[in-house]
């Protein structure tokens, strides 16, 4: 299911693109290249854009990558995941969370959502020329698609739906610059999942700009994912003048990509993904129903680097033991912010607790609220 | 004097003399202006510092990331010096045109002149300006592309060791050592060498010979690890907690083995009938089943002290919690009223609490409440054990992995059995060996004769 189906015959009747695994890709000759992964997995092909970035040589040549993920929501590196998605719905669903080091904003990857990144030395650094070989690509192969380029780079199809959004890294001697393009992803987990439910988050991260998407689909359903790597591949070919030939790449070898299997374990660390998040505070405030009464629970956090600085948690007096209540902020202090941390947390503070049935259904309460915040 | 950060010409010294001034005391000061690199975007915001104030940065180390305009760009630093001021903090908006970090650059090192004047001297600028090795550019900082122009060696015929094949100090230092044949001291103390210890000298050579034999200087040995302090926090924090709680346990240890082959087999026998209901079946629901009913019998080991330790509570519930291994540690997930739950009941609970606690979403209520613990420790490996028990519980029981040994059967001959070794804890405030023993002789009796606990299943 990795593997991209045989080449097929272009409609303008050119040749095929061919596409075979080649394990030299380092060596091919100098002008430009066209690779694709062979994973779908977010967090190794992000790994294949840091690598690249770190340890290839530019100069003379410029790559194009080519990627697809199964569903992952990705942040840029300036972003809070709180503020910009639901990471409960996503735990629940299994969608995987990542950071990319470009800036930017949030999006949602599907399989029917590619990616391309364009690679160059920094002085040949150039969104608005790549995205117009996008345009061209696809109005080469659907005249009739009315989209265009804006100046925040974006693609919008008919001037009202974004198709595609762009980010960009900018490193000492080399530069990429990466776009999504809806091709058919789900919409409708996309537009749930990048709705973020946590109230009363205050902070300086990048916030993502909203706008109504489409997919290509919609607007001709003949169109697939594949057509649309493959027209976009023929005209960075036939722009860099090079053969029309895709490299398939495995983004866990080592043999091609020595230190690849680093980069991705890091960009799946709980530090990367959650605690590059810039300081932020929590204010809100939440009702709990508790046999016959209604509680008014006010909470405050402060979190850096994704764990709490400061608590405060205002309940009613004498609902539970003052001791406990100072006891759950002492511990929450320094904690990470995350759900699963707090639960563990709690439930082996409990047992330091007298064993009363209803301290401790108190107890589960007011902790199991607090985590909904997180 | 400001440098703007993409001008090249800070790097040609060939045409140039480069004046700096210095006076006893201070020393001369470098800013870095972060130049307008986005021609239509007025605001930078600055992201993330990868160094702080009082850090010695190099040539090409990075100093911050930044993010405009969609783009994160890093900027890294054209000199060597120490930080002195971050114009920023994390996350403000830095202004195009204005200072980002000051760097101070030492003018000159050790002998500090009025004025120091830096003249190339006249052979081969180019060399010294455009190193090409192999069509690489060679990185050098001017400290070091001084020191090799004061020795007349090209850079081009040294090898660098550092990032990027950076030339180092040291390799320039190496160069010296391999034109020379010096081994150069780490100090001018140690030129002298000290004798060498009997055992290690070298055999003298015979009298005719006029060579000597090389001694080899002893170094000392450098590491240059550092420790690693981190704060205990959250969930280990709580951990800190609860475990020093649970010493204050006066705890007894009771340890047998359980011949398992029949159990074994058992398994064997229901694991595809449990997998068409689609669970998977281990060794733990037996363990688990066989452990309530010993609880049955023996209810004080499923009981809690409270705090005074004035009175015993015997718990009607049997939650029987099973120690996990997750990324945070050791969590302890209970399956609830096991008293009520068949074999494969509780199976199916565990299925459901392994999966929940390997994706970190295991709830509050599967977290609390337990009454009784095992740890099949085992999985991992292991025969004995010493497990803590659980504050408010009263008992444990560590399970080691099963191995195949040779035992003797009634008959006197030596058999293959598959033997598992289980090491009990409890509170020998309130449970005495007596009562450990004979819990634990009849969940032995459980489990090495499966069909005696559907005498007294419920």
């Amino acid at each position: 299911a990795l593997l991209p189906s045989p080449p097929r015959r272009e409609r303008r009747g050119l040749s095929c693109i061919l596409r075979t695994p080649k394990a030299g890709f380092r060596d091919t000759a100098s002008g430009g290249l066209i690779i694709q992964s062979i994973s779908n997995d977010v967090y190794h092909n992000l790994a294949v854009e840091d690598w690249i970035h770190d340890h290839m040589n530019l100069e003379n040549r410029q790559i194009l990558f080519l990627w697809r993920n199964s569903p992952a929501v990705v942040i840029g590196r300036h972003q809070n995941p709180w503020q910009e998605c639901n990471l409960k719905l996503m735990r629940q669903k299994n969608i995987k969370l990542a950071r990319r080091r470009s800036g930017g904003g949030t999006v949602y990857h599907d399989l029917g959502n590619i990616n391309l990144t364009f690679f160059t030395t920094r002085k040949k650094y150039e969104r608005m020329e790549n995205l117009k070989l996008v345009v061209k690509a696809l109005k080469a192969l659907r005249p009739q698609l009315n989209i265009h380029v804006t100046d925040r780079y974006d693609i919008l199809l008919d001037r009202q739906y974004k198709i595609s959004g762009t980010a960009a890294k900018l490193g000492r001697t080399t530069a990429y610059h990466h776009c999504t393009l809806l091709c058919n992803a789900d919409k409708f987990v996309l537009s749930d999942v990048l709705k973020s439910p946590y109230k009363g988050l205050k902070s300086n991260a990048t916030p993502s700009v909203p706008a109504s998407v489409k997919n290509l689909f919609e607007e001709d359903p003949s169109l697939t994912c594949e057509m649309l790597l493959d027209a976009i591949a023929e005209e960075y070919a036939m722009q860099h003048q090079i053969d029309h030939h895709i490299t398939l790449i495995n983004p866990t070898d080592e043999t091609v990509l020595p230190g690849i299997n680093n980069k991705s374990k890091e960009l799946q660390t709980w530090e990367w993904i959650y605690g590059k998040t810039p300081k932020f505070s929590v204010s809100t405030c939440f009702n709990m129903f508790y046999k016959d009464s209604v509680l008014d629970v006010k909470v405050d956090m402060d979190v850096k680097h994704g764990r709490i600085e400061a608590c405060n948690i205002d309940l009613p007096e004498e609902w539970l033991p003052p001791a406990l209540c100072s006891e759950l902020v002492k511990s929450l202090s320094g904690s990470k912010f995350c759900p699963n941390e707090t639960t563990a947390l709690s439930s082996t503070l409990l047992r330091m607790c007298p064993q009363d049935d209803e301290l401790h259904s108190k107890w589960n309460l007011l902790c199991e609220n607090m985590t909904m915040l997180m | 004097k400001y440098v703007c950060v993409f001008d090249k010409s800070a790097f040609k010294f060939s045409h140039q003399q480069r004046l700096f001034r210095t006076s006893a005391g201070n020393l001369f000061h470098n800013k870095i202006i972060l130049f307008c690199y986005f021609m239509n975007v007025m605001l930078e915001t600055c992201v993330y510092w990868y160094i702080k104030e009082g850090d010695s940065v190099s040539q090409f180390d990075s100093i911050c990331e930044v993010q405009s305009d969609k783009a994160s760009v890093t900027i890294t630093s054209r000199y060597d010096g120490i930080i002195r001021k971050l114009h920023y903090n994390l996350d403000e908006i830095a202004y195009v045109g204005k200072p980002l970090v000051d760097i101070e650059i030492d003018a000159s090192k050790g002998v500090a002149p009025e004025e120091d004047v830096v003249e190339t001297p006249a052979m081969s600028h180019e060399e010294h300006t455009h190193q090409e090795i192999k069509g690489h550019k060679t990185l050098a900082t001017p400290a070091v592309r001084r020191l090799a122009m004061e020795n007349n060696i090209k850079l081009s015929e040294v090898v660098g060791t550092g990032k990027d094949n950076r030339i180092l100090k040291e390799d320039i230092l190496n160069y010296l050592a391999k034109q020379t044949g010096a081994i150069l001291p780490p100090s001018p103390k140690a030129e002298i060498i000290p004798p060498l210890p009997k055992s290690e000298t070298v055999p003298a050579a015979p009298k005719d010979k006029a060579r000597k034999i090389p001694v080899p200087v002893s170094r000392p040995i450098v590491f240059s690890g550092k420790d690693k302090t981190e704060p205990i926090t959250g969930f280990h924090k709580a951990m800190v907690k609860t475990m020093s709680a649970a010493l204050k346990i006066p705890h007894f240890g009771y340890c047998d083995e359980i011949d398992l082959t029949q159990l074994v087999q058992l398994r064997e026998e229901m694991k595809p009938l449990a997998q068409i209901r689609g669970i998977k079946l281990s060794f733990m629901p037996f363990f688990i089943k066989a452990a309530s009913l010993g609880l049955l019998q023996y209810p004080i080991l499923n009981a809690s002290l409270d705090e005074s330790c004035q009175n015993v509570t015997y718990k009607a519930s049997h939650n029987i919690g099973v120690a996990m291994d997750t990324e945070q540690g050791l969590i302890v997930p209970n399956v609830k009223n096991v008293q009520v739950c068949s074999v494969f009941e509780i199976a199916s609970e565990l299925n459901r609490l392994q999966a929940l606690g390997s994706a970190g979403q295991l709830g509050t209520s599967d977290l609390t409440g337990g009454t009784f613990t095992l740890s099949n420790i085992g999985t991992i490996g292991g025969t004995y054990a010493k497990p803590v028990i659980l504050p408010p519980e009263v008992a444990i029981g560590a399970l080691g992995k099963i191995q195949i040994l040779p035992r003797f059967n009634g008959k006197g001959e030596v058999f293959k059995a598959q033997i598992m070794n289980v090491s009990w804890s409890a509170d020998h405030r309130i449970i005495d060996g007596a009562t450990m023993a004979r819990f634990s002789n009849l969940w032995k009796s459980y489990l090495e004769n499966p069909a005696s606990m559907l005498l007294d299943l419920k």
